[in-house]
């Protein structure tokens, strides 16, 4: 499965990058690429640095220094560094959050809304006006929302706020809310933290859902069960270095993975 | 229930008896000690600490009560409240608002001159709040010199009325756009900072803004003001003081509608939502796409328009300005209707416009306690029911499912 996709074009390629807080080093010299279509898996122990990796791609942390180009589908490719978190979602990256962050007293239908206003325009004028054109516009954010909702499996909570849904259900609100921006790649924050195997199973068939309609999906997770299952390729961070990469068999008997997870007698020493 | 066990009648008792000992203690110089000068003799009236004790005992019952209540209410998320029913259902809104409209239309021919100058200052107050609900309420950023904006607006009538003979009308929307340019040129700096350090900032530019009006004299004449300033009219009309009260009257319920409908409008909107989105979570907003600093900056020159036009009605209305009325009270007294009345919410800040400054004509008998009023129906209120008057609440869309629907 992964030999026939490697062929197809990259969508994320980057090249070094590295991220320092004061003396501690976050990330180095990390390389990773996402072809298109294709659920790249980053896995590693806690504090390997996965979350600032993702803070650094989407702008919310400038790494200081390596590449990260986003390469739209038959466009030229973007390097995204120091460019505003909102400049990245509109260029088609979107993400889900590990500790969940929505919108608590929105409804969930707002919520998914507000994911939209980067692929619409009405000003203030337009708002007051409301002419024709807003009109129509406004008329397509619910219903493309609405239909978001829906295909999450969450179309009961429509006018519900979001700090009355269940947590799964949140969870998917999130990704919804992430898909309302139209990106090509998504990046996935720990999805399933906190799920039973059944909200688990039912993320894992989303997940795949997503994958269909064209969306390459960049996710980080703990569940080592459903990482294995989804992802074509797996990278593997510790201490903020890529110490592996391959697919989940390679990954499952990679020796410094299993170090990495477990310790070994020299780093108990 | 445990409401009546042993233990909890006992343990309220004694807790009220601690109270009001602590309150006999608290106020013992005050209610007790007389001292008589005259006389030269100190007089004990130990009566009044008795009456004291008992009454604290019986208010601190009360109180139990009121905060048992407000904890053990059920949470009915299911029932509509009244005031969203009033305003999203059709068949009440209509009759609602032209009854609302009707009397306030006749008011002014039922009541006092004095009366219909309070009720425009209310309405001032209620553009205001709305103005600057849009800043606190929407968007979430603490403005705590908002009145700097209203100043600007005054100003900008009466010194291009001054200068240059400009008229109201034309100086209506001036006034507003200055408004909004203020609230720009203010907004670039300091809308980089969030929570706390934003009000500060904001309660020290309100005050510079104040301060240049009071001692650069040649631009603005300094505390003396500036006097004259023509009222609203209308050409080939003439008008006297209370026609002309009447006419500024009619002109601020066209305004308050006008301030209405834009406002809903904005709040309901591509760019109302992600001012809500913006207060929510500041992180999650931009990563979904939206640009925080424009943003802000569009909340914060929309709530300045508001206030830059009622400035200019203020002046007009009361043909004479100084520095002396855009002190920081004035921020707090917006500040307080919006909160007071329900923060983000249209109809509450309405409320809390007219209770705040209705109530206090109304209550000129109590002047002297009116800030104790004031300030303990505050803490009341805060303890209470700390959403307002009337909470926001959220619109709720009604989609209707085409064949598309189906990917579950």
């Amino acid at each position: 499965m992964a030999g026939e996709e490697s062929m197809a074009e990259k969508v994320l390629d980057i090249r070094s990058m590295t991220m320092t807080f004061g003396g501690l080093k976050a990330l180095q010299e990390v390389d990773l690429s996402v072809r298109q279509g294709e659920i790249v898996g980053l896995i590693g122990p806690n504090g390997a640095g996965k979350t600032t990796f993702f803070n650094c791609l989407t702008g919310v942390y400038p790494p200081d220094s390596g590449d990260i180009l986003l390469i739209p589908p038959d466009k030229k490719a973007i390097r995204l560094n120091g460019l505003k978190p909102n400049k990245i979602t509109e260029k088609g990256m979107a993400r889900t959050f590990q500790n969940i962050r929505l919108f608590q007293n929105m409804t969930a239908l707002e919520n998914i809304m507000v994911g939209r206003h980067c692929r619409t325009r009405a000003g203030v004028l337009g708002a007051i006006l409301k002419g024709p054109h807003t009109r129509s516009e406004e008329k397509e954010i619910v219903s493309i929302s609405y239909t978001l909702l829906h295909n999450v499996g969450l179309g009961q909570f429509v006018n519900e706020q979001a700090k009355n849904l269940p947590y799964g259900a949140q969870r998917r609100l999130e990704i919804a809310r992430a898909l309302a921006t139209d990106p090509f790649l998504l990046l996935l924050d720990e999805p399933a933290a906190g799920m039973n195997p059944q909200e688990t199973e039912r993320l894992m068939d989303l997940i795949q859902t997503i994958r269909k309609s064209g969306v390459s999906i960049l996710i980080i997770e703990h569940d080592m069960r459903l990482i294995m299952r989804i992802s074509d390729r797996i990278v593997v961070l510790d201490h903020g270095v890529k110490i592996a990469e391959g697919i989940p068999e390679e990954i499952r008997k990679n020796e410094m993975v299993i170090n990495a997870y477990l310790g070994t007698d020299e780093g108990a020493a | 229930m445990a409401r009546f066990s042993r233990e909890k009648i006992l343990s309220d008792f004694r807790q009220s008896i601690l109270v009001s000992v602590w309150f006999m203690l608290l106020t013992f110089p005050i209610m007790v000690i007389r001292v008589n000068t005259v006389q030269k003799t100190v007089q004990w009236k130990w009566e009044r600490m008795l009456m004291l004790g008992v009454g604290v005992f019986f208010l601190s019952y009360i109180w139990r009560y009121l905060m048992e209540r407000k904890e053990n209410r059920p949470k009915d998320e299911d029932k509509i409240p009244w005031n969203q029913r009033l305003l999203s259902e059709k068949k009440y809104f209509y009759p609602f608002i032209s009854v609302v409209f009707a009397f306030s239309v006749f008011l002014p021919f039922f009541v006092s001159e004095y009366r219909v100058n309070v009720l425009i200052t209310a309405m001032i107050y209620v553009v205001l709040g709305l103005g600057l609900n849009i800043v606190v309420g929407l968007a979430g950023l603490l403005d705590l010199g908002y009145v700097a904006f209203y100043a600007v607006g005054a100003y900008s009538y009466a010194l291009l009325n001054l200068h240059y003979g400009i008229n109201f009308w034309l100086a209506l929307p001036i006034g507003a756009l200055l408004g909004a340019l203020f609230g720009i040129i203010l907004g670039i700096p300091v809308l980089r900072l969030r929570g706390d350090y934003l009000a500060i900032v904001t309660l020290g530019f309100g005050e510079i803004i104040r301060l240049i009006l009071e001692n650069w004299g040649k631009f603005s004449k300094g505390p003396s003001g500036i006097a004259n300033i023509p009222k609203p009219g209308i050409i080939g009309l003439e008008m006297n003081r209370s026609q002309s009260i009447l006419f500024i009257y009619y002109l601020m319920i066209a305004l308050v509608i006008f301030t209405i409908f834009v406002v809903e409008r904005l709040q309901n909107s591509r760019l109302g939502r992600s001012w809500v989105a913006l207060r929510e979570d500041e992180i999650a907003c931009q990563v979904m796409g939206i640009d925080r600093m424009r943003t802000k900056l569009a909340a914060f020159a929309l709530g300045a328009t508001w206030a830059g036009m009622m400035g200019v009605v203020f002046a007009a209305k009361t043909s004479f300005i100084n520095p002396a009325s855009f002190t920081f009270m004035e921020s707090a007294m917006i500040l307080s209707i919006v909160v007071l009345g329900g923060m983000g919410s249209i109809l509450g800040v309405i409320l809390g416009a007219l209770v705040l400054i209705l109530l206090p004509e109304e209550l000129r008998a109590f002047s002297q306690y009116r800030m104790l009023i004031f300030g303990l129906s505050m803490v009341l209120m805060m303890v209470f029911r700390p959403q307002g008057i009337i909470s926001n609440v959220r619109r709720s869309y009604e989609y209707h499912e085409p064949a598309a629907a189906e990917g579950d």
